[in-house]
C-alpha cells in the first residue's frame, strides 16, 4: 500500500509537471548550492594541506626577529651563526637534520639563455631535511662545503630555462658575477606555498656568504624533526636553547621566531573548514526557503483539489489516508528536488573545481546529508497542508467550486 | 432476506448553527427503506431532502434521533468509522459526476478499491467488470474530458458499484443530462436495482425520473410529508 502511495504521488506530480518543477525549484537550488559549496570547500582544504605538505612535513623554520621579516620594532634582532646551527644539531634530541640557509637572488646566465632565479646557500643537510632527492649528479663533498667551492645543484625550472635538453652536469654558468659548476639537478617538485620550488640554485653556504652577501649572517635555519618526536616539544627545546644562547632574559620576548609548517597547515585548513561551514550554512538558508515554497504550493494544491478530496472522503477514505496521500506527495516532490539538486551539484563541482584550482573530490557524506535534509523538509513543510486536507468536511468539500 | 429495513431513521433532527442563527433543517424525520427498494426522494429546495441524504450517506450525523444502517446505530460512530462504513456498503453518484480530472475512466472506477487495499491485478479486473456493467468497457482509457456527460455519469455509476455496495445514493443523477441520456441512466439504475439487488436512493425534482422508483418520499419543511408506493404492475 505504501509503495502504491508513492506511485500515485509520482503520477499526481506528473499531471502538473510545470507546477511541480517550480514548486521544487527552491529545494533544487538549495541542495545544489549547499553540496557545491561544501564539496569545493573540502577540495580547497585538501589543496591547502597538499601544498603545505609539499613544503616538507615536520619542518621547523627559525628566523631572527618577530614575525616573518627581521626585527619587530625597537632593537634589531641579531642573525644566527653557524655555532647556533651546530648547537642545535648537537644538543637537541629528535632533530633529524639542521640546515642554515642564506638566500639571495640573481640573474643566471648561460650563453644566450638567462633566467632570474633564487640562490640558496646551505649545507648538505638541506637535502636530508627537505627529503629532496637528486635527479642526476651528486651533492657537494664536505671538503667542497668547507672550502665554499662554487659548485651548485639546480632545480628543474632553472635547468629547463638554462640548459633546455642539454645535460647540465659538469657545465658552468654565471650567476651575478661568479661562475659556478653544476654538479647535480633536483627532482621536480612543483608549487609549494606561494612559489615555484624548482626555481632555485643551491650552493654551499660559504660560497654564497663570501661572494654574495659578504658576511657570515644566517637568517634562516631549517630544522627537520624526527618522525618519532613531537614537533611541539622539539620546538620548545630549541626555543629555550636559543634564548640562552642569545641572552634573552626571563620574561623577555624571544628575539627570534619558530614556525612549524604543520601548525600553519592545520591553521589554514581550519580556516578553510570554517569558511566552508559558513558558506554551507548560507546556502542552507535557501533550503529553508525551498521548504516554505513547497508548503505554499501544497496549500494551494489542497485548496484547488478540495472537490477531489471531498470525493475521496465520500468514497470512504479515512482522514489519515488523505493525510498520508498529501504528505507523501510533498516528500516525493522534495526528494525529487533533492536528487536533481545533487546531480546539478555534481556537474557544477566538476566544472568549477579546475577553474578555482581545487581537486574534485566527491564527498558522499554531504550528498547523503543534503538528500536526507530535503526529505525532512518535505515532511516538515508538507505536514501542515496535508493536515488541512485531511480535516476537510466531505459535504462542504463536494460543494466547493 | 430479513424483514428489517436496511435503513431506518427515527425522530431525526438536524440543526445548523447555534443560538439566534440556528436553523433546523430536519425537524423530526421518521423513515424506513427496505433492502432492494428503489426510492426517489423529492421536495422543494429547503425541504431538508439534501440534509437527509447526507445523513443517509453517513456523511453527516443527526443532531438528535437515531439512524440505523443494517442495524448499526450510525449516530454513535466516529468520523473514521463512518468512512469505513461508506467504503464497504455505500456508493455515491452525484449530479456533477465528480470524477477525478486528467485520470482515465478505469483509474476513476478503481478508486474505492484502492482504499480497500486491493492489489493491482484485482483492482484492474474488478474495475473493468464494473465498466462492462455500465457498457463502457472499451472506453476505459478515456479521461473525463474525452467523455460525454452521459458517459461520465456511467463511469461514476461504475465507480459507485465497483465495491458491490448495499446501497447506492444518487443526488440528482440526471440533473446535468439531456432527456435521452437521462433515460439511459435511469434504465441503467433500474437494471442494477433489479438484477443486483442494490438498494437505490435517488434525490430528484423531476417527476418523470421519479417515476422509475417504486417508493417516493416527499419532504417539506424538514419533515416527511408523505410516502407513496407504486402499485406493482
Amino acid at each position: 500500500m505504501f509503495f502504491t502511495t508513492i506511485i500515485l504521488a509520482l503520477r499526481e506530480i506528473r499531471r502538473h509537471l510545470l507546477r511541480s518543477f517550480l514548486t521544487t525549484l527552491g529545494i533544487v537550488i538549495g541542495v545544489a548550492a549547499v553540496v557545491t559549496m561544501v564539496t569545493l570547500g573540502k577540495g580547497a582544504t585538501e589543496a591547502v594541506a597538499q601544498q603545505i605538505s609539499s613544503l616538507g612535513a615536520n619542518i621547523l623554520q627559525i628566523r631572527p626577529g618577530q614575525g616573518f621579516g627581521r626585527g619587530g620594532g625597537g632593537q634589531q634582532a641579531p642573525d644566527f651563526s653557524m655555532a647556533d646551527v651546530e648547537a642545535i644539531e648537537e644538543q637537541i634530541a629528535g632533530v633529524r637534520a639542521v640546515a642554515p640557509q642564506a638566500q639571495s637572488s640573481g640573474l643566471a646566465v648561460r650563453n644566450a639563455a638567462n633566467w632570474q632565479t633564487t640562490v640558496n646557500g646551505t649545507t648538505s643537510q638541506f637535502f636530508t631535511a627537505q627529503q629532496w632527492a637528486l635527479d642526476d649528479g651528486r651533492i657537494w663533498t664536505p671538503a667542497e662545503e668547507q672550502a665554499g667551492k662554487a659548485v651548485c645543484i639546480i632545480g628543474n625550472t632553472v635547468r629547463q630555462n638554462l640548459f633546455r635538453t642539454e645535460n647540465p652536469i659538469g657545465e658552468r654558468f654565471r650567476i651575478r658575477d661568479i661562475s659556478c659548476e653544476v654538479i647535480g639537478t633536483l627532482l621536480a617538485r612543483g608549487q609549494g606555498g606561494f612559489q615555484d620550488q624548482d626555481d632555485v640554485v643551491i650552493m654551499p653556504i660559504k660560497a654564497v656568504q663570501r661572494r654574495f652577501s659578504g658576511n657570515r649572517d644566517i637568517r634562516f635555519i631549517m630544522v627537520a624533526v624526527d618522525d618519532a618526536y613531537s614537533t611541539t616539544s622539539v620546538q620548545a627545546q630549541i626555543e629555550s636553547l636559543l634564548r640562552e644562547r642569545r641572552n634573552v632574559g626571563r620574561g623577555e620576548q624571544d628575539n627570534f621566531n619558530i614556525f612549524d609548517t604543520r601548525q600553519i597547515s592545520e591553521t589554514l585548513q581550519g580556516t578553510t573548514r570554517i569558511l566552508t561551514a559558513v558558506m554551507g550554512a548560507v546556502a542552507a538558508v535557501s533550503l529553508i526557503v525551498g521548504g516554505i515554497g513547497i508548503m505554499n504550493i501544497m496549500l494551494v494544491s489542497v485548496t484547488e483539489r478540495t472537490r477531489e478530496i471531498g470525493i475521496r472522503l465520500a468514497i470512504g477514505a479515512v482522514a489519515s489516508e488523505v493525510l498520508m496521500q498529501f504528505l507523501v506527495e510533498a516528500v516525493v516532490l522534495a526528494c525529487l528536488g533533492g536528487l536533481i539538486g545533487l546531480v546539478l551539484a555534481l556537474i557544477a563541482t566538476f566544472f568549477l573545481a579546475p577553474v578555482i584550482q581545487v581537486p574534485f573530490l566527491f564527498d558522499p557524506e554531504i550528498n547523503l546529508i543534503a538528500f536526507s535534509v530535503s526529505a525532512l523538509i518535505g515532511i516538515v513543510f508538507g505536514y501542515f497542508p496535508a493536515r488541512r486536507a485531511a480535516g476537510l468536511n466531505p459535504i462542504d468539500a463536494l460543494r466547493h467550486e | 432476506m430479513a424483514n428489517e429495513p436496511i435503513i431506518a431513521l427515527r425522530a431525526v433532527t438536524k440543526t445548523y448553527g447555534t443560538g439566534l442563527t440556528a436553523f433546523q433543517a430536519l425537524k423530526g424525520v421518521d423513515l424506513e427503506v427496505a433492502a432492494g427498494d428503489f426510492v426517489a426522494v423529492m421536495g422543494p429546495s429547503g425541504s431538508g431532502k439534501s440534509t437527509a441524504m447526507n445523513i443517509l450517506g453517513c456523511l453527516d450525523v443527526p443532531t438528535s434521533g437515531s439512524f440505523h444502517f443494517r442495524g448499526v446505530p450510525v449516530e454513535t460512530l466516529d468520523r473514521d468509522q463512518r468512512a469505513l462504513l461508506r467504503r464497504r456498503y455505500l456508493g455515491f453518484v452525484f449530479q456533477g459526476f465528480n470524477l477525478l480530472a486528467r485520470t482515465d475512466a478505469l483509474e476513476n472506477v478503481e478508486l474505492p478499491l484502492l482504499y480497500r487495499g486491493e492489489d493491482r491485478a484485482k483492482r484492474h479486473a474488478n474495475g473493468m467488470a464494473a465498466l462492462d456493467k455500465v457498457g463502457l468497457k472499451d472506453w476505459w482509457d478515456h479521461t473525463p474530458a474525452e467523455l460525454s456527460g452521459g458517459q461520465q455519469q456511467r463511469v461514476a455509476i461504475a465507480r459507485a458499484i465497483v465495491t458491490n455496495p448495499d446501497v447506492l445514493l444518487a443526488d440528482e443523477p440526471t440533473g446535468n443530462l439531456d432527456s435521452k441520456t437521462s433515460i439511459e441512466i435511469m434504465e441503467l439504475l433500474t437494471g442494477l436495482n433489479r438484477d443486483q439487488g442494490i438498494t437505490v436512493l435517488m434525490v430528484t425534482h423531476e417527476a418523470d425520473m421519479a417515476a422509475y422508483a417504486r417508493t417516493i418520499i416527499h419532504f417539506r419543511d424538514g419533515l416527511v410529508e408523505k410516502v407513496t408506493q407504486k402499485v406493482p404492475a
